[in-house]
């Protein structure tokens, strides 16, 4: 086990495609790093990077304390889950897992018990003698999770394994990836762009934006306090309703404009589950008041979405508990508490005060 | 469910298929109805009579140690040019595989042998291995081998084999090439991230997983080794020296042709189309269930 590090790492793929465009972070050891960004912003192409799949243009990456920029994966000691599972088509479920044991030459008593081992832990000593074909989809995610927990590596690496299941089994898997990493302790790196599986898993989260990291934290803290407004708007769902506001118009809309508005403005954000729906048109002291005509409503059992846009024209979404809401058409006034409002510089790179 | 195409014409159908119907008629039917025909005939030795003999030409040709002489040159001959063509074609498929600058330039000039007449193939090789004008053949000399190929029936055996899968490999090259681009590039970057190292991976992972697209090229390189080498054997040794090069291809022709015995040639005929109906049929039972994994 070894913690993993990354010191300005950078790829530029041949064409002059930068994936990567100096990124650094410390996954220290045992923790569970979740990389999230949406689809393209170089989220594999880091991870290929730590496992030795592709070359780094720059920049250092060391696991265990080692650099490792030039060493083979194979002598990397990492084990890595990919998107479609890659199995060994022509060997059963034993061989499979038996491999990379067997490519260190693992004497063999230590190999059966091993495989047995992983094979009861995942549970899928039935299917040792099956080859991958004969399996289902969250039979292949399990061998491919005893693939690589069997080898006892210095670090996991996953690369969007959920991505093919259905939607239940998604769930019951990340709750097992999770008790997993918890028991065995290994670091783990892992890739995705579904928020809620990110919020989920991670001990510690690296949000990517077009090669860039907007913001690493623990989950909880990215949601509370998130470091830009791409954060904000892709941490969380629905995501968070952003207002661009010059100081006046914050005074209108913001009782006391007390959280201090720039005079050029600034972007000012709030959560659907942080806006309520007021009845009586009271207004927090010191809250955010938005008088909206409800364009539509989603009724989702326990919460319900409701879709509206401000006299400004700004779409803003507001989550209610229960099935009660008004219907579309009508004028409701949504407002939140002034603790609940996140602030911007005016291009979304900066979170102000606070 | 598969969609049917429905005809209201009844004639239509059946005319839609006459051309391709008469051309298998008329080019192979036809011929293979002939030949085998002729094989139960004998002609006297001037043409003049002709008796319809039953089986006696298979039996004479069955009794005639020098057949099995030409069965023995033509296995020896298949075995060595798809073992030389297919593990030269794979060598070069692999190293084609890898993201070369050059890669483009590289797979078009080992698709050209392909494009190569079979008789050109010959003189092309006849040129560079011939005894006295041979460039290559003066090389082997100089390494102190003696060389002879139109005197030395191993040397001649040599020579056809060499040119033979060398025309061979470009095709071999392309299905090795398209089986290797099959393979799913993470499944050997799995087996990397596993601790194998790349002469490992290649033989634990790449190898069996080719295995189809290489027994499919077996069949196809040992009918084209058994039928399509003609051209290649007639322009360089004739089936000699003393038939050393004479496989059951050309003894057809040699007999046939040169010879005169119609009906043994004609009995060496079927013979091999009941070879080729037994490839031809292995080859479709194995690509139905190609898919070995
Ligand atoms: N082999 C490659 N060659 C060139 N560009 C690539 C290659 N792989 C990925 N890219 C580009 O790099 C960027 C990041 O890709 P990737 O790391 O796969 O993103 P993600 O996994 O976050 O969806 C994309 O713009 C993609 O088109
Ligand atoms: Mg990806």
């Amino acid at each position: 086990m070894a913690g993993v590090k990354l010191e300005e790492v950078r790829k530029v793929y041949a064409g002059n495609v930068e994936a990567v465009k100096g990124v650094s972070f410390e996954v220290p050891d045992g923790h569970f790093c979740v990389l999230v960004g949406p689809s393209g912003c170089g989220k594999s192409t880091l991870l290929r990077m730590i496992a030795g799949l592709e070359t780094t243009t720059s920049g250092v990456i060391s696991i265990g304390g080692e650099v490792v920029n030039h060493v083979e994966p194979s002598e990397r000691d990492i084990a890595m889950v990919f998107q479609n599972y890659a199995l060994y088509p022509h060997m059963n479920v034993y061989n499979n897992l038996a491999y990379g044991l067997r490519n260190r030459r693992t004497p063999k008593p230590e190999i059966d018990q091993r495989v047995r081992e992983a094979a009861r832990i995942l549970e899928i000593e039935p299917l040792l003698a099956r080859k991958p074909r004969e399996l289902s989809g969250g039979q292949r995610q399990r061998v491919a999770m005893g693939r690589a927990i069997v080898r006892k590596p210095k670090a996991f690496l996953f690369d969007e394994p959920l991505s093919n299941l259905d939607a239940k089994l998604r769930v019951s898997m990340r709750v097992e990836i999770k008790k997993l990493q918890r028991s065995l302790g290994t670091t783990s790196i892992y890739v995705t762009h579904d928020q809620l599986e990110a919020m989920t898993l991670a001990d510690m989260l690296v949000v990517m934006n077009v090669g860039r990291v907007e913001q690493i934290g623990p989950p909880l803290e990215i949601y509370e306090r998130p470091a830009t407004t791409f954060v904000a708007a892709f941490i969380g769902a629905p995501p968070m309703n952003l207002l661009r506001m010059k100081a006046q118009e914050a005074a209108a809309l913001i009782d006391g404009a007390a959280i201090g508005i720039p005079e050029d403005g600034a972007i000012v954000g709030v959560r659907p589950e942080d806006l309520s729906l007021s009845t009586d048109g009271s207004q927090p002291a010191g809250g955010i008041t938005l008088g909206l005509i409800v364009n539509a409503v989603e009724r989702v059992g326990p919460e319900t979405f409701v879709y509206g846009s401000v006299e400004r024209g700004d779409d803003i979404i507001v989550r209610v508990p229960g099935q009660d809401a008004p219907g579309a058409g009508e004028r409701v006034v949504a407002v939140a508490r002034r603790e609940k409002l996140h602030r911007f510089s005016t291009d979304g790179s900066r979170r102000l005060g606070d | 469910m598969h969609k049917r195409a429905v005809f209201n014409n009844r004639i239509l159908p059946f005319a839609l298929l006459a051309p391709q119907i008469l051309v298998v008629v008329v080019f192979f039917y036809w011929p293979a109805g002939q030949a085998v025909w002729q094989s139960f005939l004998l002609q006297d030795a001037f043409g003049l009579a002709t008796d319809f003999v039953w089986f006696e030409n298979y039996a004479y040709l069955f009794a005639d140690p020098a057949y099995y002489d030409t069965i023995w040159n033509t296995l020896i001959f298949s075995a060595l040019v798809a073992v030389i063509s297919l593990s030269s074609a794979l060598l070069l498929a692999v190293m084609a595989d890898k993201p070369l600058r050059a890669a483009g330039v590289y797979r078009t000039l080992l698709i050209w042998p392909y494009a190569v007449a079979p008789a050109v193939a010959g003189v092309l090789w006849i040129f560079m291995l011939h005894p006295s004008l041979g460039m290559v053949a003066r090389g082997i000399k100089a390494l102190g081998f003696s060389w002879n190929p139109l005197l030395d029936g191993t040397d001649a055996m040599t020579m056809v084999v060499l040119a033979a899968a060398w025309k061979q490999i470009s095709y071999n090259f392309l299905f090795f090439l398209a089986g290797l681009a099959a393979i799913p590039r993470s499944i050997v970057e799995a087996a990397a991230i596993d601790g194998a190292r790349p002469t490992r991976r290649f033989w634990t992972i790449v190898f069996p997983l080719l295995t189809p697209t290489a027994f499919f090229l077996l069949v196809v390189n040992i009918v084209y080794a058994f039928f399509d080498t003609f051209g290649v054997i007639d322009a360089m040794t004739q089936g000699g020296p003393a038939k050393a090069t004479e496989t059951l291809v050309y003894k057809v022709y040699a007999d046939g042709r040169l010879g005169g015995d119609l009906g043994g040639s004609a009995a060496q005929s079927v013979i091999l189309m009941m070879i080729v109906i037994a490839l031809t049929s292995i080859q479709f039972r194995y690509i139905e269930r190609r898919v070995n994994y």
